[in-house]
């Protein structure tokens, strides 16, 4: 469903009036996630959906355009000895490699994410971070990975971030917005709910646990916690908002632990790359790893897959 | 009022810590008295698969230990089975050993590890060589482990027949995943509880109780496994081994010997895990009439 922008309904949204988060809960909640017995069918169609969901991510100050190449082709052809396997959803990197991973998945369907908003840390003036996205998506960026301001939330400025988040999604364009808020310095759940709310009021078509430079990321239990925020949201207008998790999962069964979260907690509906999405770097490996294991029965090596 | 005696729980050895198997189930052999050995692990496959991440792991910080440091540290798990000397023999013996065989199976697998502790750092100086090549070429051959090894003893003894195949297989820096005796699993754990008490960095040495024919299969087959160490003569297991080993070229050696004999080690069982590395490096002929060295 197509958000109005501008003219919002919500206009008399208030972050003090999200829920409190029941910590204890939550963590039960969450383990029996990790508990669900999947069938051999059932996790390949999961393995497979979870390689179509992932946003391929190079995010480093050593990035050159040759690291850029070597990776959108990865996100391409990811196990060509094994055909019928998906590619990834989209490449990740910063804005100055937009151009270049534009150009290297053309014609592939892989989308382009850019982060922005002088990522990871967010310290910038506005002008700043509005410069950087509109560099990003004039360079061809589908997608704009924005980071909250933590130190202006922290303070109890919401005013500030929700206007903030409201600005970048003006100068997104047709660029899907994706809000990182950083869980690990949010600290609490309470604070990530908050978070998850203005995001979402203020213009987040995705709302996104981390930026990867910090540990903890994305646990089952924040995660958990947006996607409660991403229902009450969907209850109350019908809207949905896309959910990515990043940072920190690195292996096949975390992953197929979200896949669960995802459809007990928002349904089927979010069961796609269009909704859902897993930042990471290493994930496809071992995903693919699990897949052929699955397939032969022969547990894989390292070895014979491309270096991430 | 009579004191219980509190029992051991025998637990695997995975990546330097001692989980529980993930399937929870356990198996109770007995002597041959009858009496039953204790509640063991059963481990499944996917100890196997967990206990081959952690060897994989720990190759590369333990190859490039240095081979004097591994040196050292294999002398420190022998010191550390000199001092467990009593409760290894007094474990033998429930196992069915007789009390002076129990004795020198001790005494021969802590002389073993010194005499392999030995080799360490001078595999390379007996195998490595420098080779006459007609350009003018400094060629040199070295060699290095093979990487994760999956070490079969045969099932007849505790100890011994474990640790011949397992200094050797660590002395030159290679990692491994060790399937203990399943009708006597008992030393192998207390020999686990050594490792972990003598700077073998975790993962190096990963040893599972269980059934053979449960976890000899994924062994052999995990395309992560480079090379196996098999003792014994079951054909069907070494037909096994023979066609898994196409899947990645796995390197298997086969090994029929009687471990008690004090001359059954030698610098062979080492490289027996070592691959030849050989480079070319360009430089003038050094031995040559014109040579500027």
């Amino acid at each position: 469903m197509n958000r109005d922008k501008g003219m919002r309904k919500d206009f008399f949204f208030d972050p003090s009036n999200s829920p409190v988060v029941d910590k204890v809960g939550v963590e039960e909640r969450v383990s029996r996630f990790q508990k669900r017995s999947i069938k051999k069918e059932s996790k390949l169609q999961g393995l497979k959906m979870i390689l179509n969901m992932i946003d391929l991510t190079t995010l480093e100050g050593k990035d050159t355009e040759g690291k850029v190449k070597q990776m959108c082709f990865k996100a391409k052809h990811l196990h060509d000895s094994y055909p019928g396997l998906p590619t990834v959803a989209a490449v990740c990197v910063y804005p100055s490699m937009v151009k270049t991973a534009k150009l290297a998945v053309r014609g592939s369907g892989v989308k382009v994410a850019s982060v922005s908003t002088a990522f990871p840390s967010g310290q910038a003036p506005l002008e700043v971070k509005l410069t950087d996205t509109k560099f990003a998506v004039e360079s061809g960026a589908d997608e704009i990975d924005m980071v909250i301001s933590r130190g202006r939330f922290l303070k109890g400025d919401y005013n500030f971030v929700y206007d903030e988040i409201a600005a970048i999604k003006n100068a997104c364009g047709k660029a899907r917005l994706k809000v990182i808020l950083e869980t690990g310095e949010l600290v609490t759940l309470d604070d990530v709910r908050k978070a998850s709310d203005i995001a979402i009021h203020a213009g987040a078509d995705f709302i996104k646990t981390s930026t990867g430079k910090i540990s903890p990321a994305a646990t089952l239990q924040v995660t958990y916690t947006m996607l409660e925020a991403i229902r009450d949201y969907y209850d109350e207008t019908g809207i949905m908002i896309g959910m990515k998790p990043a940072g920190g999962i690195s292996n096949s069964k975390l992953a197929l632990h979200n896949l669960v979260m995802v459809k007990e907690v928002l349904g089927s509906m979010w069961l796609s790359n269009e909704w859902f999405r897993f930042g990471a770097s290493s994930l496809a490996n071992d995903v693919l790893m699990q897949i052929l294991k699955t397939e032969t029965g022969i547990y894989q090596s390292g070895d014979y897959f491309s270096i991430d | 009022m009579e004191r219980l005696e509190v029992l051991k729980t025998y637990k695997i050895y995975i990546g330097g810590k001692f989980p529980r198997t993930e399937s929870g189930r356990y198996y109770t052999p007995e002597n041959k008295k009858g009496e039953q050995l204790g509640n063991i692990c059963l481990a499944s496959r996917k100890d196997v698969r967990n206990a081959v991440v952690a060897a994989r792991k720990a190759f590369g910080g333990w190859a490039e230990r240095s081979a004097f440091n591994r040196s050292q540290i294999l002398y420190r798990i022998a010191e550390m089975l000199e001092g467990r000397k009593a409760q290894f023999i007094d474990e033998l013996i429930f196992q069915g050993v007789s009390h002076k065989e129990a004795n020198s199976e001790v005494e021969m697998s802590i002389d073993r590890l010194i005499y392999y502790a030995g080799w360490c750092d001078k595999i390379n100086q007996v195998m490595g060589s420098v080779n006459p090549v007609s350009s003018s070429h400094f060629n040199f051959s070295v060699t290095e482990p093979t990487g994760v090894v999956g070490v079969v003893p045969d099932g007849s003894s505790s100890l011994i027949g474990l640790i011949s195949l397992v200094a050797p297989v660590i002395a030159s820096g290679n990692t491994c995943v060790v399937l203990s005796s399943e009708a006597m699993p008992l030393c192998s754990i207390t020999f686990a509880e050594a490792l972990a008490t003598s700077d073998v960095p975790g993962g190096v040495v990963n040893i599972l109780t269980g059934m053979r024919n449960e976890m000899l299969q994924p062994l052999a087959t995990h395309m992560d496994v480079n090379a196996m160490a098999y003792a014994g003569n079951k054909t069907e297991e070494i037909k096994m081994l023979d066609e898994s080993s196409a899947l990645n070229l796995k390197r298997i050696n086969k090994y029929q010997e009687n471990w008690m004999n004090r001359d059954m080690q030698d610098l062979y069982f080492i490289t027996d895990f070592c691959e030849v590395k050989t480079t070319w490096h360009p430089i003038e002929n050094i031995g040559g009439a014109t040579s500027n060295y």
